[in-house]
């Protein structure tokens, strides 16, 4: 089993590579000169310069790549030029919100589309079935802003039922101190329920967005898988042996059908992490997307570059987790190299 | 040597040719299946609204008139005006062209780019294969929406820009579906019998392979349209390529965005209804484009 | 032993079933008012080509039709059980309890993410022949039971990790581990290599003659229920159109259809012409034309390596202790042959053995690792496959590939298809191109009308014609047949067999004929080369190999294939 686990550590290193190079040549391919684009517009021709020698612009590209991964090591990702802070720590700061929120969509989302692709694959042709197919063909074809906006506009302008969308709690309320960062359980560990429920009304709407967004493929693959593996050989060989259609259907077909669900889950969370960054900019959540974005309007860069860079090691790392949750349920993997 | 024929039973279908018989079957396939013939005039409807939508709206989509902003949709302004007074309806409709463009555009770019690429990679093997699977795996690495901001902030924001950055992102899908299909072909009889034939390499891969995976890529074409023109309006959204006043449907949700909250809903909405619409356009055209290439896939 | 139901009360009786699928075209009969009837410990085969509905049946009897078919007609009675009528809870006791069922494609028919024991004990538990705590060593007797080595160790199996005959064993004792008095076997051996069948085969019969139950066979094959079987249903098209006595069938067949399909099922004794039904004005085989004795093709030393899937990955590269680089895999393991001119040739072996990569090496579609393949003097082997494609000899080695379907062009005519090879020669009027098309249609008895035809709208017979015109359109000296007939019905494998032969003799070509099938490859060869494990095991006459084999590999095979009672 550690063995396993080494092999798929080491085959997610090539990929954090190839995410290091692509971003630093994305640092580097800026049109015009890098320099003044860091300097700002307002920058003299002292400040420009001086600027260049600061990021190393004067040097070979080799060099420049070797100075980028050696400050990459130290956590060293630059410093905002709107708030002078360094881009590590804002981010530092920002990735519980986003984490909590996306966190929360996927579970959301994963709790009603599994069981909704099971069932539309066992009772194939009935309303669920039909139900599963509109949702999945519908919910992909929604802008995820859209949605927000039309949740906002229902259940904030028409019915009143939620907070008005900005940030994770609304001004009466003070955050929970900091254990995991999340308001949710933060709150629930020191027992302040009061605190808890204003989280929840704030987050409820962001995370429905997201649940819609990613509902889609995820109870479309697992219906499609579910039926494959119901026509499957050896269903038929369970069902000639008399097993109970439970065990089957759980046992039998339930467990094979995850297989290419946990699959499409590394695909869902580069859908899910993209839409994040939309779903932020709507509700004004106050997480490391619309910090970019923010970032991205005042034409400052290193946040931008700090923000690709980890989503990207991010999203190496849940694959990773994908890759080895797949590998503990599907035996065939461990032998192959 | 008649004498070794078989039994009768062994006929079948009457003769047709391929192309009658694929049109026959279309036919079949949308009268089948209303949705996919819907989808189809919806896509016509927007072909046309691309095409003329300029000369046939009735205001101008970017003059002005303060003195008629924030109007709610009524006999004069359809969909109402915005916070400069300018007419939605016309702004949505002139959208068009330019959202189908960016799609098309990008759709086409990355067809060429991976659909050769993938092909070469699974007939080829070897080192193409490693390569154009190293690129892939590289661009898989990233959350691709967030790749794509990534690319237009340090490429420079303009519209070029936005299909280029879509084109990319689409790259593995492509590239994979085009590897695993030729590779699938690569060792078929059918090729085989072709090498044995005398045809060369390349004209194995024009004449035999490609054909074959045409219908295939045709689907995904179709399918990734969609996620071409919210990918697109998901980057417009967050200010990145298109910048106002430009018409697009994208910036025109951000901008209607604001107004949300104090229940001037048709700024956003309609824009929202037409990226909507187009999208799920494509996704169905695909799924029934599937069901006619392609009936042992469908979900 | 039992042989007639009439005279031992029935374990099953099946009356007047028919049954529909609803397909997108409308309800479709699969099998119309069937009759079978099984007494207490017989053994059925059901025999019959694809679509007779054989299988559909023994699906009814078990009531695990897909969701589209529907028992419309008729009665099922097990042990005075109404198998229709029976309510979903009562049917899961019948099922494994009473009676159970294997499967073709064994692997498939295992659950391939769950450990093979665990499966049987699914099995014992929901019957209730165990307990939680005695199941797993009920598994493991019932692997025993199935003569597999070592059953503590298979307990914790995987279905990819066994072999094909390996699996088989293991649905076997899935099916018996609940003592069942009905087992339905169906097609259990196809795809199977001959010795394993004989193995399999073997061991089903021992089993259920042990524990007295009845068995249904479904097979394709009459030579191999006729072997195993007391009587014989012969199903044609969702009927039943004769029942007899195994030992009457080849003797006496009824029904026009069971003659066909017996005398088209190869058989020792059998020429090729005796394949044909009588019915059928059958010329005589012309004479061979003398053999020159000139060698057209010679293989000396040919060896193919491949390098083993490196096992071991990134991390233990990097971290792990130095591993012996393992020898190559040798597919083809230093082997010579001769084809003389107009010779047939046969190459067989079991699956894996080399006989496909040796003939693809002949054929040039792929690189030897070393050795020499010289053609009508001179080395081909040095011209490598990539650049052979526009060597003048490509046109004088030709190939008749395994499945006809497989490998035509799914978007070319079939006088595309037969045209290709000659567009890529030379140019030719397109009158001419017709015309040549049409004479080689006529050559294989491919009715013109067919010419336009794509792939998709012939029956298998036919494409396998227009992969036989295509070899022959550049009038080859050497055409490889690597396993043409064995996607086909065997009545259709019949008429092709003896076009082939005819082929040969009419244009006087050479064979090298690729086959897994000893019964096939004495009818049409001349010489037959015995492969196993990439080594050449016996060569000789067709005659002296099959009839007094020196090799004790090649007597396994010879008695390994069903020998009908003739």
């Amino acid at each position: 089993m550690l063995r396993t686990i080494g092999r798929r550590v080491a085959t997610a290193i090539p990929s954090l590579i190839g995410v290091i190079i692509v971003t630093f040549l994305l640092t580097r391919v800026l049109p015009g000169d890098t320099a003044s684009f860091f300097a700002g517009p307002a920058a003299t021709p002292q400040a420009i310069a001086e600027v260049r020698k600061q990021l190393g612009l004067d040097r070979s590209l080799p060099e420049q790549f070797a100075s980028y991964v050696v400050n990459l090591a130290k956590g060293d990702l630059g410093n905002s030029l709107t708030t002078g802070r360094p881009v590590v720590t804002e981010i530092a700061a920002r990735l519980p919100a986003s984490a909590e929120l996306t966190l929360l969509g996927l579970l959301l989302s994963l709790i009603i589309a599994v069981p909704l692709g099971i069932v539309a694959a066992v009772r194939q042709g009935s309303w669920i079935d039909h139900t599963c197919r509109i949702v999945a063909t519908a919910g992909v074809s929604l802008p995820v802003f859209f949605t927000g906006l039309i949740f906002v506009y229902v259940f904030y302008f028409l019915l009143g039922w939620s907070p008005a969308p900005l940030g994770r709690l609304d001004v009466f309320n003070s955050p929970p101190p900091t254990y995991t960062g999340f308001y949710l359980i933060d709150a629930l560990i020191v027992r302040d329920f009061e605190t808890f429920r204003a989280a929840l009304s704030q987050i409820a709407l962001p995370t429905i967005t997201l649940a819609v967004f990613s509902l889609a493929p995820i109870a479309r693959i697992t219906r499609a898988s579910m039926l494959a593996i119901l026509a499957a050989e050896f269903i038929r060989t369970a069902r000639a042996s008399g097993l109970k259609s439970s065990t089957i259907i759980m046992t039998y077909a339930f467990r094979n059908a995850m297989l290419p669900v946990i699959t499409t889950l590394g695909m869902v969370f580069s859908f899910l992490l993209g839409a994040n960054v939309l779903v932020e900019k709507v509700f004004a959540w106050p997480g490391i997307g619309s910090y970019a974005v923010e970032a991205l309007i005042a034409s400052d860069f290193a946040p931008v570059q700090g923000f690709v860079l980890t989503m990207a090691i991010l999203y190496v790392l849940i694959n990773l987790c994908i890759d080895l949750l797949y590998s503990a349920i599907d035996p065939r993997v461990k032998v192959e190299g | 040597m008649t004498i070794l024929s078989e039994a009768p039973a062994e006929t079948k279908r009457p003769a047709a040719s391929g192309l009658m018989a694929m049109v026959r079957h279309t036919q079949y396939v949308l009268a089948e299946n209303p949705v996919t013939a819907g989808s189809f005039a919806l896509f016509i409807a927007f072909l046309i609204a691309a095409i003329l939508g300029p000369s046939i709206v009735p205001y101008d989509p970017l003059a002005s008139d303060t003195a008629a902003a924030l109007q709610s949709p009524s006999a004069h302004h359809w969909f109402g005006t915005d916070q400069l007074g300018r007419d939605i309806f016309s702004r949505v409709i002139v959208a068009t062209r330019l959202d189908m463009t960016i799609a098309i555009a990008s759709v086409v770019l990355v067809f060429l780019l991976g659909g050769f690429a993938g092909i070469a990679a699974g007939f080829y093997g070897g080192w193409t294969d490693r390569i154009v699977g190293r690129i892939s795996d590289t661009i898989m690495a990233f959350p691709l929406f967030v790749l794509a901001m990534g690319i237009v902030a340090a490429l420079g924001n303009t519209v070029t820009n936005i299909i280029v950055a879509t084109a990319i992102i689409n790259f593995p899908l492509y590239a994979r579906l085009a590897r695993s299909e030729a590779n699938i072909r690569r060792e078929a009889g059918f090729v085989h019998a072709a090498r044995l034939s005398g045809n060369s390499d390349p004209r194995i891969l024009m004449c035999f392979i490609l054909p074959n995976i045409m219908p295939l890529m045709m689907v995904q074409i179709s399918l990734t349209m969609g996620y071409a023109i919210l990918n697109a309006a998901g980057l417009s959204f967050i200010g990145l390529g298109v910048r106002p006043p430009t018409p697009e449907w994208g910036i025109m949700v951000a901008e209607g965005a604001a107004f949300i909250v104090s229940g001037e809903w048709w700024i956003a909405f309609f824009p929202g209804v037409a990226l909507m619409l187009a999208v799920f356009c494509f996704n169905l055209l695909g799924d029934g484009l599937r069901d006619i290439v392609d009936p042992q896939r469908r979900t | 032993m039992t042989v007639s139901s009439a005279t031992a009360p029935a374990i099953l009786d099946v009356r007047d079933l028919t049954i529909e699928f609803a397909t997108r075209r409308g309800t479709v009969r699969a099998i119309e008012h069937v009759d079978i009837s099984l007494a207490k410990g017989e053994t059925l085969g059901i025999v019959g080509e694809s679509g007779s509905g054989k299988s559909v049946t023994s699906y009814a009897v078990m009531r695990i039709l897909d969701r589209a078919g529907r028992i419309a007609e008729g009665s099922i009675m097990y042990s005075g059980v109404d198998v229709v009528a029976a309510s979903e809870d009562e049917l899961r006791d019948l099922r494994g309890r009473e009676m159970a069922m294997i499967f073709q494609n064994p692997r498939a028919a295992l659950n391939p993410i769950r450990q093979v024991g665990r499966q049987i004990e699914d099995v014992l538990l929901e019957h209730v022949q165990t307990t939680r705590g005695e199941a797993k060593q009920k598994a493991i007797e019932a692997l025993q039971q199935v003569r597999i080595a070592r059953p503590e160790e298979r307990y914790h199996a995987y279905p990819f990790e066994l072999s094909g005959g390996m699996c088989q064993r293991i649905v076997i004792a899935l099916a018996l581990a609940c003592r069942p008095q009905l087992l339905i076997a169906d097609e259990p051996t196809t795809g199977l290599d001959v010795t394993t069948q004989k193995a399999v085969m073997d061991l089903v019969v021992e089993l259920t003659r042990e524990r007295a139950m009845s068995t249904i066979l479904i097979t394709h094959d009459l030579g191999l229920a006729a072997t195993y079987c007391d009587r014989i249903v012969v199903m044609e098209k969702g009927k039943v159109v004769e029942t007899a006595l195994s030992k009457d069938i080849f003797s006496n067949p009824g029904h026009p259809y069971t003659r066909k399909l017996m005398r088209a099922t190869p058989r020792p004794g059998a020429g090729l012409r005796d394949l044909l039904p009588l019915e059928a004005a059958t010329a005589p085989l012309p004479a061979p034309a003398p053999s020159t004795g000139e060698v057209l093709l010679r293989v000396e030393g040919l060896v193919k390596e491949y390098p083993r899937q490196d096992t071991s990955g990134l991390f233990s590269k990097f971290f792990g202790k130095q591993q012996e680089p393992q020898a190559p895999f040798r597919a083809v393991d230093n082997i010579g042959f001769e084809v003389r001119r107009g010779e047939t040739v046969g190459l067989v072996g079991e699956s894996g053995c080399g006989k496909s990569t040796t003939s693809m090496m002949v054929m040039r579609l792929l690189d030897p690792t070393s050795g020499r393949i010289t053609f009508a003097g001179e080395d081909i082997s040095a011209v490598p496959a990539r650049n052979f494609a526009t060597n003048p000899m490509r046109r004088r080695i030709q190939m008749v590939f395994q499945d006809p379907t497989e490998s035509l062009n799914p978007r070319f005519t079939a006088a595309r298809a037969i045209a290709d090879p000659i567009l890529r020669g030379k140019s030719m009027s397109r009158d001419a191109l017709r015309a040549r098309c049409e004479e080689l249609a006529g050559l294989v008895g491919l009715p013109l009308e067919f010419l336009d035809r794509l792939p998709h709208q012939l029956s298998g017979g036919q494409k396998a014609r227009v992969g036989i015109a295509r070899a022959l359109a550049l009038s080859p000296d050497l055409v490889i047949l690597d396993e043409p007939t064995a996607a086909l019905d065997v009545s259709v494998q019949a008429v092709v067999l003896n076009l082939l032969q005819d082929l040969k003799i009419r244009l006087g070509m050479s064979y090298l004929f690729v086959s897994h099938d000893l019964h096939v490859v004495r009818l049409l060869c001349d010489r037959v080369i015995v492969m196993r494990a990439g080594k050449i095991v016996e060569a000789g006459t067709a005659e002296q190999v099959l009839e007094a084999p020196t090799a004790e590999y090649t007597r396994q095979l010879i008695e390994a294939i069903p020998h009908p009672p003739v």
